[in-house]
């Protein structure tokens, strides 16, 4: 399924503009008297997002990569509406969803929605499967006709069997419950998905399934994409682009085959180094130095220098935008600008 | 050599420093019996890494927990030996077994947090640990401790001795789980998923060290995943364990280039980098049957494309070469050996 | 005596056949043991025994025209005037003390049961709102709650009573004025991690009011710790409505509670009638004591169960 060719009449469905999001709380008075007396030390924010620019065009399928800190999940979540960013703006076919009117911004929220990475906590202990894919379509009354009929075809969709409905979650092994989230997110008749790591808590079997049931309501329903996961190869599978983040920031964002076959930033090239696959030579396993720093106290300029065999003088003090460097393709990396071109 | 006989040819068993022979444990609770390990049999050889493969409901944690004696009722092992250094580990005592543990034999678990205890020092554990098996000072567990840490590649080890765990990433709490299990060099380690939570740059850092010391301790390693890709570039030898029995063993090239079982054939295709970008992955149908009702005969059948009434029956593991498989319809063709009695 | 440790195996793995709500489940898991099924059937029979009052007890103690003065203070097994055996003896007033025990069990079960209730509707509404509200309700119930609960019990009902003056809504009032900030904390506590569940923002994401959110989803999942505190709190209510009416502040004289029953015997303890306040004493020790073990399995219960 190729993305429409991109005029730009055609906003994207959805975009991230200049999105930041933080974490932590403003000390209330007895905490700001604290600090104030040097009793306690002031906690450092979290920030999660730095300015993320992203934009997903319609009927493709975008992965974001990256790994745990990155900020993949809360990005996903601001772009799902569940979590407002801090600074920045979120477009939905072109539109400010925080200048929207009520009706019209629960519209857009409807057309959004999320597969979870945690098959046992995203669905309700307490509710039946029945219950959990069909109360949203009941509530907004998206149900024409009988409703049980409604709640059966949502199943089988997902590949579910309908006699299973009445169930509740813990009846259901982990492959199972993530097809009931994909039923419930369907039921409203979204036009994008959000993917978290969804595959990641799957069994390597179970995981083909759903990413395979993934691919076919891709081309039944026409849907949009955004893949979130740490997981490189099930990326390189199912994406058309991939954007590459690490500590809050996008390092470097291509085309799928553009980014495997040439990463221009050293971090890609790093997480592409280590990409598992099934190799029966035995290698040895080499690794880039470090640890991924903590995204409370995140390195100045680039947030990679530390770690990258290339940091020069410039990486330690500004950090790189991120700029086209070929078709498509941006990095993030100061190399860039001193490569010869 | 019965077929239920170790992966190494015959004439070589005693070199094995652990064999474990038709290891049967049972859970019995109110439902039913789960039999977890159905006649599990394998054996490891010094400084070689034997990768036991399967997915969740395999068996292949239980087996673990068995062989190192942390099963707990309402599971209990009811059958089969583990034979180690002459002595049958699950006919020792509390105390024997007690005495094993963390001198000769030791256990790296998925979660760093069931070996580390959040409120005591780092030092102090690993002290504790030390002189829970060796007659030493204070002072000479200390010099000890701090060896070992920077054995595993932990920066700055004098001062990561006074901290806590918590102030350690996932990453570095694992190395010092691993640095525990290493202390009084074992003659073998069992790990369980240790590196399955941790990132992908994380975990070949990891891998890498185990890697080199494997081959420095001479130590025999079994290595617990549902990972391929980990095992194909760790493992010597590989075991895939399916519904609580071994469907397929032998040496990790040869398995993973031609594997004999259809399950092994399935897992191995289910892995996005072994089909064609942007295609349907190979998927296993249904998915693997409640333990509480297996199939008779072959588990597998349910979901083979190759099954047939003859499935039906009770399917030995048998011998090819150097390797074992547990079908009456393998992939390849082989030569019928001698059936046993 | 602990659940079950079936963590080695994952839940797949063991998936049970046929339908059953979460509730059955706990249901059958709760009457494996023989301590709360003891608990339960004693329970049982003293909240029938309580329910049945008028048609189990050989008198009425609150009709005046049954009582003759010269049936007080009879020890147990005497007969009355008129042929009545007193099982358990009399007290002062000439009323029987098993009768009384019956219809103070009333007094005193409807006065916790409903002071936990209400105490429950009000702390937890109060719990879930803060833990779902903005940061500024939030911090306002949450101070309030502490400010409640830095009190000692029997000092805040002592004062609104004192004020109020005596009779049984009072008296239920006070203990829910005491009991509802415990119920707050808790719900809040548990509120706060249920609502970082992925169920709930998959709920936002479907653009469900937030109001049923609340209700509908966090609040069944909040549910199991407030139980238990709620069958605590009971025991807890009925021990406290004894000792405001020991200390004479609780429910009137003439519709004595258990509590009420002990501080008339008080008197006569020394002079060898302890029979008054001795029984109602024992009943109350033992309905405090049934609900205590009821409650106890059902913490056990819910706590431990696996989602397995």
């Amino acid at each position: 399924m190729m993305p429409e060719a991109g005029t730009s009449e055609v906003p994207p469905l959805i975009d991230l503009k200049s999105v930041s999001r933080q974490f932590g709380r403003h000390p209330d008075f007895a905490a700001r008297m604290a600090i104030a007396l040097k009793l306690a030390t002031p906690v450092p924010m979290l920030r999660a997002v730095d300015q993320v620019d992203l934009a997903v065009r319609k009927g493709e399928v975008l992965g974001l990569v990256g790994e745990s800190g990155c900020g993949k999940s809360t990005l996903g979540r601001i772009a799902a509406g569940i979590l407002p960013p801090s600074q920045g703006s979120v477009l939905w076919r072109g539109q400010d969803l925080a200048q929207l009117p009520r009706a019209a911004r629960r519209e857009a929220r409807l057309r959004v929605q999320m597969i979870f990475q945690n098959p046992y906590a995203s669905l309700n202990p307490r509710r039946s499967a029945g219950d959990i894919v069909g109360e949203a379509p009941r509530i907004h009354k998206l149900i024409a006709g009988d409703p049980a009929a409604f709640i059966d075809e949502q199943f089988r969709r997902a590949g579910l069997d309908p006699a299973l409905k009445r169930r509740y979650p813990h009846q259901f092994s982990g492959g199972q419950r993530q097809r009931i989230g994909i039923a419930r997110a369907l039921a409203v008749r979204p036009d994008f998905i959000i993917c978290d790591e969804a595959v990641a808590a799957l069994d390597v079997s179970v995981q083909a399934q759903i990413l395979n049931l993934f691919m076919d309501l891709r081309a039944s329903l026409n849907l949009t994409y955004l893949f979130i996961s740490h997981d490189l190869g099930v990326v390189q599978h199912i994406s058309d682009r991939v954007a590459i983040m690490y500590l809050g920031r996008i390092v470097e964002e291509a085309p799928t085959d553009e980014i495997f076959a040439r990463a221009n930033h050293p971090y890609s090239q790093a997480l592409l180094a280590e990409m598992p696959r099934i190799e029966t030579t035995k290698r040895h396993f080499t690794a880039v130095k470090g640890e991924v720093p903590s995204p409370l106290a995140p390195p100045a300029g680039c947030h990679f220098h530390p770690r990258c065999p290339h940091a020069f003088a410039r990486c330690r003090v500004e950090a790189p935008p991120l700029k086209t460097i070929a078709a498509g393709h941006k990095s993030a990396c100061h190399l860039n600008d001193t490569a010869v071109v | 050599m019965s077929a239920s006989g170790a992966v190494m040819a015959p004439v070589v068993k005693s070199s094995a420093i652990l064999e474990v022979r038709d290891l049967r444990t049972h859970f019995v609770g109110e439902t039913g019996s789960v039999k977890a390990v159905d006649g599990v049999s394998f054996s490891v050889k010094r400084g070689r890494v034997l990768g036991l493969v399967g997915e969740s409901g395999s068996g292949k944690s239980v087996t673990g927990f068995s062989i190192i004696g942390l099963v707990d009722p309402p599971g209990r092992i009811v059958g089969g030996q583990v034979i180690f250094d002459g002595r049958d580990l699950t006919r020792v005592t509390r105390e024997e077994m007690r005495g094993l543990r963390g001198r000769r034999i030791a256990m790296i678990f998925q979660d760093p947090m069931m070996t580390l205890n959040p409120v005591l020092r780092i030092d102090t554990q690993l002290i504790e640990a030390i002189r829970a098996h060796a007659d030493v000072s204070q002072a000479q567990a200390r010099a000890w401790a701090r060896d070992a840490l920077g054995m595993v590649g932990i920066p700055s080890p004098e001062e990561r001795l006074h901290a806590y765990p918590h102030q350690f990433s996932g990453g570095m709490r694992q190395r010092v789980v691993i640095a525990i299990a290493l202390l009084h060099k074992p003659d073998f380690i069992i790990a369980d998923e240790p590196t399955t939570a941790l990132d992908v740059t994380i975990q070949a850092q990891i891998l890498a060290e185990v890697q080199k010391l494997v081959a420095e301790s001479d130590t025999a390693l079994i290595w617990i995943t549902h990972d391929l890709a980990v095992v194909s570039r760790l493992a010597d030898d590989i075991a895939v364990m399916y519904a609580g029995r071994i469907v397929e063993a032998g040496p990790v090239a040869e398995v993973l280039d031609r594997p004999l079982h259809p399950y092994t054939a399935g897992l191995i295709g289910s892995v996005p980098s072994r089909n064609r970008r942007g295609e349907r992955l190979q998927q296993i149908p249904g998915m693997m049957p409640s333990m509480l009702h297996l199939p008779k005969g072959c588990a597998f059948r349910t979901r083979c494309a190759r099954a047939d009434a003859a499935c039906a029956a009770d399917v030995p593991l048998l011998p090819v070469g150097d390797r074992e498989y547990r079908c009456f319809h393998p992939l390849i063709e082989v030569p019928v050996t001698e059936m046993p009695a | 005596m602990s659940a079950e440790d079936l963590s080695l195996l994952p839940a797949s793995a063991i998936l049970p056949i046929g339908e059953e709500a979460p509730f059955r489940q706990t249901a059958r898991a709760y009457l494996r043991s023989s301590g709360a099924i003891f608990g339960l059937v004693l329970l049982a029979s003293i909240v029938g025994l309580a329910l049945l009052a008028p048609l189990v007890a050989p008198q009425n103690p609150y009709d005046l025209l049954q009582l003759d003065i010269m049936n007080s203070r009879l020890p147990p097994g005497s007969e009355s005037t008129t042929g009545m055996i007193f099982w358990l003896g009399t007290d002062d007033q000439g009323r029987d003390m098993l009768s009384g025990i019956i219809y103070g069990l009333r007094i005193s079960l409807s006065v916790g049961v409903s002071s936990a209730l209400f105490a429950t509707i009000v702390g937890t509404s109060a719990g879930l709102i803060a833990a779902y509200a903005g940061r500024r309700t939030e911090t306002v119930i949450m101070r309030i709650v502490d400010l409640q609960l830095s009190f000692p019990a029997i000092l805040v009902a002592l004062m609104i009573l004192a004020f109020l003056g005596k009779g049984i809504a009072n008296v239920v009032l006070a203990l829910v004025i005491v009991e509802w900030a415990t119920y707050a904390r808790a719900a809040r506590a548990t509120a706060l991690v249920e609502r970082r569940k992925e169920y709930i923002e998959a709920a936002e994401a479907l653009a469900i009011p937030r109001w049923r959110i609340v209700f509908t989803h966090l609040l069944p999942n909040c549910l199991p710790p407030l139980i238990v505190i709620a069958t605590v709190q009971v025991a807890r209510a009925i021990a406290l409505e004894a000792t405001l009416s020991f200390l004479g502040l609780g429910v009137p004289v003439t519709e004595p509670s258990l509590g009420l029953l002990v501080a008339n015997g008080y008197q006569y303890m020394l002079s060898g009638m302890t029979w008054i306040s001795f029984y109602p004493g024992v009943a109350l020790l033992v309905t405090v004591v049934a609900i205590n073990l009821v409650g106890d399995r059902l913490r056990d219960v819910l706590n431990v169960r696996g989602r397995i």
